[in-house]
């Protein structure tokens, strides 16, 4: 590709990673905004065309997108997605995560019904398991490991949470460890336990920190927090065991993380620390994504001589003689409207040019890292046929 | 024209929010360049702790401070509008419970203590409702703060709040619904309850940054029906960002010329190879004409919100600090400001 020029980072193979049998999960991340979504939806009907048993999960309810592979609902489970072409003998599961449901199945799971009740009907379980922060993230990671191992699909593909930092499900499971550990959860637990609230272990500190909690939230917050831990604390440790568990999965050879941007600047930093940020907790990289590239096209005319050709044309007079040479009534039009092509032209080849730029700093800090380049689309992917035309575009070119 | 109308008099906590890649940061910038006039002061709050103002700016990290970053323009025709003072504040959620501590108990020691005990955790992790009251209520007080002396007797003239993403922002302000299911009394209530009153009143409207695309025109639909279905919220203009440029009229574009015809007009113009750069042009208009239709019809859209649209153009060049002065300007050309 031509807007590679500029820099030596190799090729980004999706074909490749979705045609390779051991690629059992491809993580979509990214900020929000840059076609995460799309871009899952679009490389799971490609793997699936090309005989992989895929279950794409999605967390951003984008409306017209799920009704593009069939999905009405927020229902939690997979749906066979009809249409697709099954020649090669691939199937593909699309599924939008609820995450209060899969809470909700988790506190089923891991207590007595009775405890269960109890804990789904107090108000800070209700506040934390519809909230947008943090729990989405873990429950997406949890579902991930539940799909992961029930292993019906030998194919997962996942988009992550827009959450403000787009690296938050990776700290998800590490954040409620360090959480359930901390102290102030021993401070809140231990004089429930002890069956007299705020009794016993009254040393000074102690007491004016209850103190100050009771000021600051009110009694009967921090009376409803207690309950709630202790009634909760009995699954902790369950909790953190599958939160290490879906870490690890992140871990493993089967896993490809694709970093999706677009090649603006604050999108491509996000992906900058993200790649780094992968490093270091030594989950596999597959590549960047850059989406949305305004390229150049075939056209080889520059900004400049484009924007001078349009001047020419603007300051020739409608009666003079190059006019003249245009033939017929429509000169005058005919005239305007190449010169608005040759400054929409510029405009374009401007643009172009800045994007290049913007993403060769992003090239050039991480020079091994595989990029493949996504051309902008005029329009919003509606059905199957448009999924399909962004996969295409992923394959690698000449 | 230090005095004139615009569309927010009144309004004195203008919250901005958007799709995550329409521009929502820069929008809220630019609004709070374009309040800043005449004198004012504007305080411009980021709340999702991501230094993007410092970076729109051209700063180091903001700390938890309100700190002078901008002057706001004059008006250069008439000399006598001195310009104004945007300040930012990056808010985060610790910063503001100890500030929340500091002001209602006087007892920073204590809120120290309960961060390094994970108090913060425990606001997020447990109750991320509880981190929202306090960004809000960090806002809100700023809003009110009295400053005797001033012209308008308040410390600040206007507040711009950078809010979170549409997905997140009806939850986000709608404090006190957030809090009563936690706190049905006690001293976090009645501060939830403080945060709505000025949240859900006149002074307060709630700003929707946009791109003519199908996603993003659908989330703002759906976030103004959102905040609607609040009571006493009020929703604020539409801030078209990064709108297509209009190199022709609607109708030119409806009756583009061949591309043979084209060619002549360039080689007219002085260029060679016409026939093939002719066809290139032609089809890159024409791709541009679809472009606008779509762009169109997302606008017909936005406009059946029957909210104020404001546009904002996409600038090629990236944002500097000489681009939210533009974006500025167009605000206030447009009354948004």
């Amino acid at each position: 590709m031509s807007a590679n020029a500029n820099w030596t980072n190799p090729q980004l193979d999706i074909d490749r990673i979705i045609d390779d049998r051991r690629t059992r999960i491809i993580v979509c991340c990214g900020s929000g905004g840059v076609g995460k979504t799309t871009t899952a939806a679009a490389i799971g009907l490609r793997a699936a065309e090309r005989g992989r048993q895929v279950c794409v999960l999605t967390v951003d309810p984008a409306r017209r997108l799920a009704q593009s592979m069939g999905l009405s609902s927020l229902d939690n489970t997979p749906r066979l997605v009809e249409g697709i072409d099954d020649e090669a003998g691939g199937s593909l599961h699309a599924m939008m995560l609820d995450m209060k449901r899969t809470f909700d199945e988790i506190v089923e799971a891991h207590s007595d019904p009775a405890r269960a009740a109890q804990i789904l009907a107090n108000p800070f379980y209700q506040s934390l398991s519809s909230s947008f922060s943090g729990t989405q993230e873990y429950m997406a990671m949890e579902k991930l490991g539940q799909l992961r191992r029930s292993d019906e699909w030998d194919l997962i593909v996942v988009d992550t949470p827009p959450s403000r930092s787009a690296l938050d499900f990776l700290d998800a499971p590490e954040r409620l460890g360090r959480f359930l550990d901390g102290r102030l959860i021993r401070l809140l637990t231990s004089p429930v336990k002890a069956g007299r609230p705020f009794g016993r272990m009254l040393n000074a500190g102690f007491s004016m920190m209850t103190g100050a909690m009771t000021k600051v939230l009110g009694a009967q917050v921090l009376r409803d927090a207690q309950t709630f831990i202790t009634a909760f604390d009995t699954m902790f440790g369950g909790f953190r065991e599958r939160a290490e568990a879906t870490y690890k999965l992140l871990q493993a050879p089967g896993t490809s993380f694709l970093v999706v941007a677009t090649p603006q600047p604050d999108a491509l930093r996000e992906a900058s620390y993200f790649v780094e940020r992968l490093a270091e907790e030594r989950m596999p990289l597959a590549g960047l994504l850059l989406n949305r590239v305004h390229s150049a096209g075939s056209c080889r005319l520059s900004a400049a001589r484009s924007q001078a050709a349009a001047e020419t044309l603007e300051t020739m007079s409608p009666n003079g003689p190059v006019a003249a040479a245009l033939s017929g009534d429509y000169s005058v039009t005919v005239q305007t409207a190449t010169a608005a092509a040759l400054r929409l032209h510029a405009s374009r080849m401007n643009l172009g040019e800045r994007e290049r730029r913007v993403a060769g700093s992003f090239m050039s800090t991480h020079p091994a890292v595989p990029v493949v380049e996504v051309p902008a689309l005029p329009e919003d992917v509606h059905d199957l046929a448009g999924l399909r035309r962004v996969g295409e575009s992923f394959a690698v070119q000449g | 024209m230090t005095a004139r109308d615009t569309d927010w008099d009144g309004v004195r906590l203008h919250v901005v929010t958007g799709k995550g890649g329409t521009g929502k940061t820069t929008v809220a910038a630019a609004l709070a360049l374009a309040l800043a006039h005449a004198g004012r002061k504007v305080l411009l709050i980021e709340a999702e702790g991501r230094q993007g103002i410092a970076r729109l700016f051209d700063r180091p990290p903001l700390p938890y401070e309100e700190r002078k970053i901008a002057i706001g323009p004059g008006e250069a025709d008439d000399g006598r509008d001195p310009g104004g003072d945007v300040y930012a504040l990056a808010i985060d959620p610790e910063g503001a419970l100890l500030d929340y501590l500091q002001m209602f108990y006087n007892m920073r020691g204590i809120g120290n203590a309960l961060t390094k005990l994970g108090m913060v955790d425990f606001a997020t992790t447990i109750a991320p409702g509880l981190s929202d009251v306090l960004i809000t209520g960090k806002a809100t007080e700023a809003t009110r703060r009295k400053q005797p002396g001033s012209p308008s007797g308040f410390a600040y003239d206007a507040v711009v709040l950078d809010a979170p993403p549409t997905g997140r922002v009806g939850r986000f302000l709608n404090v006190s619904a957030e809090v009563s299911g936690l706190a049905k009394v006690g001293p976090v209530r009645s501060h939830a309850d403080s945060v709505a009153n000025v949240i859900k009143s006149p002074q307060t409207a709630v700003h929707f940054v946009c791109t003519l695309e199908e996603m993003p025109v659908q989330e703002t639909l759906d976030g103004i029906a959102e905040l609607r279905s609040i009571e006493g919220m009020q929703v604020g203009g539409i801030m078209i960002n990064m709108a297509p440029p209009a190199v022709l009229s609607r109708q030119a574009l409806k009756d583009l010329p061949e591309a043979a015809a084209m060619a002549e007009a360039l080689t007219a113009a002085g260029l060679h190879s016409t026939e093939e750069l002719a066809e290139e042009l032609a089809e890159e208009l024409s791709g541009h004409a679809r472009h606008v239709e779509l762009a169109e019809r997302e606008r017909t859209e936005l406009e059946a919100a029957g909210q104020p649209l404001y546009e904002l153009p996409l600038i090629i060049e990236g944002i500097d600090l000489a681009a939210l002065h533009r974006l500025a300007a167009e605000l206030r050309d447009q009354g948004a400001a």
